[in-house]
């Protein structure tokens, strides 16, 4: 199955808009300034719609089937979110309106830093962050300002488990740091050993993921802490799990001094085939003057007749802007509404539930599939795709062939301490009936990879292109499919 | 056992890279044993003529579909001269890691470095011992 | 309500075949002294409540639903086909995952690789990557391009003071960790001036296009003395004028970066916007973000699939130069769509409206006793003019009779104490333009009163 490129079906002449005419006396263009031609396809809007929608049929997502795509929390994306994103009053705001002309969304944004910093156990909040990623970066720049205020120039080191998450060594790179890889013990905790040789006083801090990457809560969360903070580093937890943690434990009360909730996996707020998504930063005391700006504070109290007044605020020693304006608002609203919803009883049972939902996945798989480090995990675990008696089958063709069976395949090929690992995240919107079938599934693979390996290897079957030549796509690099004319370049 | 070639006649690093020496210019490049793990090379990222090595650091990196890996100086030294050729035909160290496939010529600085490196034999040993 | 569909029947099943009596009892690794605190939260509401709150607080706000609105600075009130909002809610788009997997992701895969193929015609560069978080992050990340287009052997970079002055902002947050040397920006400086602290140490310089005052410089030259000295050329641009406008390519760019927002994508309070990033062949493997490329599947039918992925931050780990993972997909989706409305024909259209309206504009103010518009540069849909009292008590007298009014440039520039960025688009009737202007002609009277 395969659908022209938009600029295949354009007809010259053909436009997809109405518009207005000049309701005002011209102006010349300036000739001299001027562009030769505009590339772009000529469209009507019924083409436009049915190239879309075709598109949109290759795709494999939450509304369409089972994703239980590990460390990705691919919840059920309520629609009362999108509707409330799209309110008028919240689309069509100009993010330099003045403050007093911006009450109801600066209303928003306090209530959620507040709900937030409740659910983490944290001092503040900034709704700054455009992404986990940057969230992380944010984390990481605030513990390198605490200490360079401090005078506390020769800490240059992060420490970060061989289980973390790809983007915690690459954040503490682009911070001007120096990752220092900590090893996993048996038991697939952070070796208490090794942490303790490192922790001088060149270390900063050290990012760790609660849950791990393996699903697992770390069993010595409170030594880890301590010995950290006792050679003078501060400590950074990778929020990306929190889905196993609320109402469960608060990380700012395990001593964590700053965390980045993602609010496209936690919150509900959707993935978008790649973003946006929003990565607000909590923090303890030591870093609220440290927050990247701005936050939305309350200038003046309610009172009985009148609303408290909100304003934007640059914290005093902030690392900075992350962006332009204030953060990804429109996620803001949607996880705002999600939140609302759920209230307090809503957003335990959301814990509750993914981490019923994981054990019991990975109770019914046990015996099928191997599962190094296997103890009560939290909203995900990871097995080992694949069997001493197929050699031949690997993680990627058991992933390629659950897609057959309307499947979206787990992560793969992570966390790297597991050989062939399949990461698995089911999170709490699944029913039952839907995990059983995943472990029919699974178990059918598995039968399948024993007495007919081929219709692995050669997996997908049924879906709209088979395995794709990536060398191609790496070698002989097709990033657009208009030459740019000479005048234009 | 693996069957990477490992030629008689040069010197090599636990990086993976070879190094032939001729007098004061030393010839480098990555191991068969190298390119066999990288898989499909597509890419490297060149040094510019008139860079400075420093031994056991990075001065460039090749990638392949999948990854990406830094190639680090054998010994220290300045590059006189850069495989060009890698830039369209970066398949030429996985066709032929020991000849059209090398990456720089340079000046050694302190041919004394070269001492540390594993001979031909070592070096195969070091290969098997990863397998 | 909550989104768990588990019956008491169910949950008890699961528990006995994991063979425990409570859900409470899978997390005893947590511990006990911390295990399940207090939760300060609401109590759960109905969406029927929800939604009322939520629309009361949207209603709180003054919005270009309501108001005549002639503020830009960076975002846009421009029109938005309803047909894009409707592609964005397609479920199989807005709930699917970034496309790791390309056999059941080709619709989003060849969605970005349309829109990839869209700015780069749009700015005349070889290629384009899939999104950064939005123009400002887009700049920053340009930066590190330079310096490593450079090999990291130049530590200066000059920035023009013209460039949107929160974008400037977060290329230093961006860059604080490093040792980087940022000029340029600290005062007035004309392209000119720019020229003249171009040296052998300098990685790039970056212009923007049209710049912060909506004008559109004269870079004659410009692209040619910034190579000389072996420096990048980096141009941020607003998309929208790129369909009247020279390409960034036909000027000698090497980068050009900018804010997609007026493709298509609503002002939403400042976000999620559309970071596009374009580049010329050379530069192309330095890309930091998503990149779709096209390629075959093993029937040797056309596919696409995300290349160029070592660089990135979950292979390369901490020797990648950025890490970024998420970008903003839906948003390029919505450019994508908008793009393929407006096609050739629309896309001028608008952007030869917003010029006639704002060059309307201008005459109407400039005529205004005690206003000045700055005519010195030829401009796009933004303009600077200069008036007799301050901005904010300006834009207080504008509010009541329902206009949201320009930026105060005081703000950021100090020099421009009391001067106005007027912004106009095609969303700005003729009758909204006169009003404007008859508003500030009885504005200074109103204040002083």
């Amino acid at each position: 199955m395969t659908e022209p490129l938009i600029y295949d079906i354009s007809v010259p002449g053909r436009c997809g808009v109405s518009l207005p005419g000049v309701d005002v006396p011209e102006t010349p263009l300036p000739t001299e300034l001027l562009r030769k031609e505009l590339d772009l396809p000529e469209v009507s809007e019924m083409q436009v719609i049915r190239h879309f929608v075709h598109l949109s049929q290759f795709n494999h997502s939450i509304d369409k089937g089972f994703y239980p795509l590990g460390s990705c929390t691919m919840k059920y994306n309520p629609k009362i979110n999108e509707d409330m994103a799209r309110l008028p009053g919240f689309a069509h705001l100009h993010p330099l309106q003045d403050d007093e002309g911006a009450q109801g969304a600066l209303a928003l944004m306090f209530q959620l830093q507040t709900w937030l910093a409740e659910i983490a156990g944290f001092k503040a909040v900034s709704l700054a962050p455009a992404a986990g990623a940057q969230g992380e970066f944010a984390g990481i720049l605030m513990i390198r300002k605490y200490h360079l205020d401090r005078g506390d120039t020769q800490r240059t080191k992060i420490l970060i488990p061989n289980s973390a998450h790809g983007t915690n060594p690459a954040t503490v790179t682009m911070a001007g740091f120096t990752a220092v890889e900590l090893p996993s013990d048996e038991n697939g905790d952070v070796d208490l050993q090794a942490l303790k040789a490192v922790c001088d006083d060149t270390v900063a801090g050290m990012m760790i993921t609660v849950p791990n990457t393996l699903g697992l809560f770390e069993s010595h969360i409170l030594e880890v802490v301590k010995t950290v903070h006792d050679c003078g580093g501060l400590m950074y937890m990778d929020g990306a799990n929190m889905n196993a943690l609320m109402g469960v434990v608060k990380p700012g009360e395990l001593g964590f001094d700053v965390m980045h909730y993602n609010l496209h996996k936690t919150f509900s707020t959707p993935h978008g085939g790649g973003g946006p998504g929003s990565g607000p930063v909590g923090v303890g005391e030591k870093l609220v003057p440290y927050l990247p700006g701005p936050v939305v504070v309350m200038v003046e109290d309610g009172t009985d007749d009148e609303p408290p007044l909100y304003g934007l605020h640059m914290p005093e020693k902030s690392i900075g802007r992350l962006k332009a304006f204030h953060g990804n608002f429109g996620m803001h609203v949607r996880a705002y509404t999600y939140i609302r919803i759920n209230g307090d009883e809503g957003i335990k049972d959301i814990t509750r539930y993914a981490v019923l939902n994981a054990n019991y996945l990975r109770v019914k798989l046990q015996d099928t599939y191997h599962i190094p480090y296997n103890r009560y995990c939290g909203h995900e675990f990871v097995l080992e795709g694949h069997f001493g008696d197929a050699p031949d089958i690997h993680a990627l063709d058991i992933s390629k062939r659950l897609m057959d069976y309307g499947i979206h395949p787990p992560t793969n090929y992570f966390p790297l301490i597991v050989p062939e690992a399949l990461m698995i995240e089911p999170t709490e919107t699944e029913d039952k009936q839907t995990l059983d079938a995943f472990v029919d599934a699974m178990k059918k693979i598995a039968a399948e990879a024993r007495e007919n390996p081929d219709l692995l290897k050669s997996a997908p079957h049924t879906t709209p292109v088979s395995r794709v030549d990536e060398v191609r796509a790496a070698k002989q690099l097709v990033l657009c499919c208009r030459p740019i004319p000479e005048w234009a370049g | 056992m693996g069957s990477w070639k490992t030629p008689e006649d040069l010197k090599y690093t636990r990086n993976d890279e070879w190094l032939r020496i001729e007098g004061n210019v030393g010839t480098m490049g990555l191991t068969d044993y190298a390119q066999d793990q990288l898989n499909d090379i597509v890419y490297v990222d060149l040094p510019d003529k008139g860079d400075t090595l420093k031994k056991g650091t990075s001065f460039c990196a090749v990638e392949s579909v999948k990854a990406a890996s830094d190639i680090y100086a054998p010994v220290s030294g300045k590059i006189t001269e850069v495989n060009q050729a890698l830039e369209d035909e970066p398949e030429l160290i996985n066709s032929d890691p020991y000849g059209k496939g090398w990456v720089v010529k340079f000046e050694i600085a302190d041919p004394g470095e070269a001492a540390e490196l594993l001979d031909a034999a070592a070096y195969a040993e070091y290969c098997n011992s990863r397998e | 309500m909550s989104y768990v569909p588990h019956t008491d029947a169910e949950r008890q099943q699961m528990l006995a075949a994991i063979g425990v009596t409570t859900i409470e009892d899978l997390f005893e690794a947590v511990p006990a002294s911390h295990r399940f605190p207090s939760l300060n939260l609401p109590a759960p509401m109905s969406e029927i409540e929800t939604a009322a709150e939520l629309q009361a607080l949207a209603e709180a706000n003054e919005h270009a639903g309501d108001f005549a609105i002639f503020r830009g600075a960076g975002a846009y009130h421009h029109f938005i086909p309803a047909a894009v909002n409707h592609v964005l809610l397609r479920g199989e788009f807005y709930t699917a995952y970034t496309p790791y997997q390309p056999e059941v992701s080709q619709g989003t895969l060849q969605a970005i690789f349309e829109y990839q193929s869209m700015i780069s015609t749009l700015t005349g560069m070889d290629a384009a990557n899939a999104s950064h978080y939005d123009g400002a992050t887009s700049l920053a990340e340009a930066v590190t391009v330079a310096l490593e287009a450079t090999r990291r052997k130049r530590n200066k970079i000059i920035l023009s003071p013209a460039i949107h002055p929160q974008y400037r902002a977060v290329v230093r947050t961006y860059h604080q960790g490093g040792n980087l040397k940022i000029v340029g920006d600290a005062g007035r400086a004309d392209i000119p001036d720019l020229l003249d602290m171009v040296d052998e140490n300098t990685a790039m310089l970056a212009v923007a296009y049209p710049n912060f005052f909506g004008q559109i410089d004269d870079f004659a030259g410009l692209a040619q003395k910034v190579h000389d000295a072996g420096a990048l050329l980096v141009m941020v641009a607003n998309p929208m004028a790129l369909a009247l406008f020279k390409t960034p390519g036909e000027l000698g760019a090497d980068i050009v970066v900018g804010e997609g927002q007026p493709l298509g994508i609503p002002m939403s309070f400042g976000g999620p916007y559309l970071g596009f990033f374009a580049t010329r062949e050379h530069y192309v493997r330095r890309i930091a973000g998503r990149v779709v490329g096209e390629t075959v599947d093993q029937d040797g039918k056309r596919a696409y699939v995300m290349t160029l992925r070592p660089r990135e931050q979950d292979i390369r780990r901490e020797k990648a130069t950025s890490n970024i993972c998420t970008n903003q997909g839906l948003m390029a989706l919505a450019a994508c769509v908008y793009l393929s409305l407006m096609g050739k024909c629309g896309l001028r259209t608008v952007a030869e409206l917003c010029y006639h309206k704002a060059h309307y504009a201008a005459r109407q103010l400039d005529a205004l006793d005690g206003f000045q518009v700055d005519m010195s540069k030829p401009f796009f849909n933004e303009f600077v003019v200069k008036c007799p009292q301050p901005v904010q008590a300006i834009n207080d007298a504008l509010i009541e009779k329902g206009i949201i009014g320009g930026y105060d440039l005081g703000q950021d520039y100090p020099h421009l104490r009391n001067h106005m960025l007027v912004a106009v688009t095609e969303m700005n009737r003729k009758e909204e333009i006169d009003a404007l202007a008859a508003a500030l002609k009885e504005a200074p009277e109103e204040i002083r009163s």
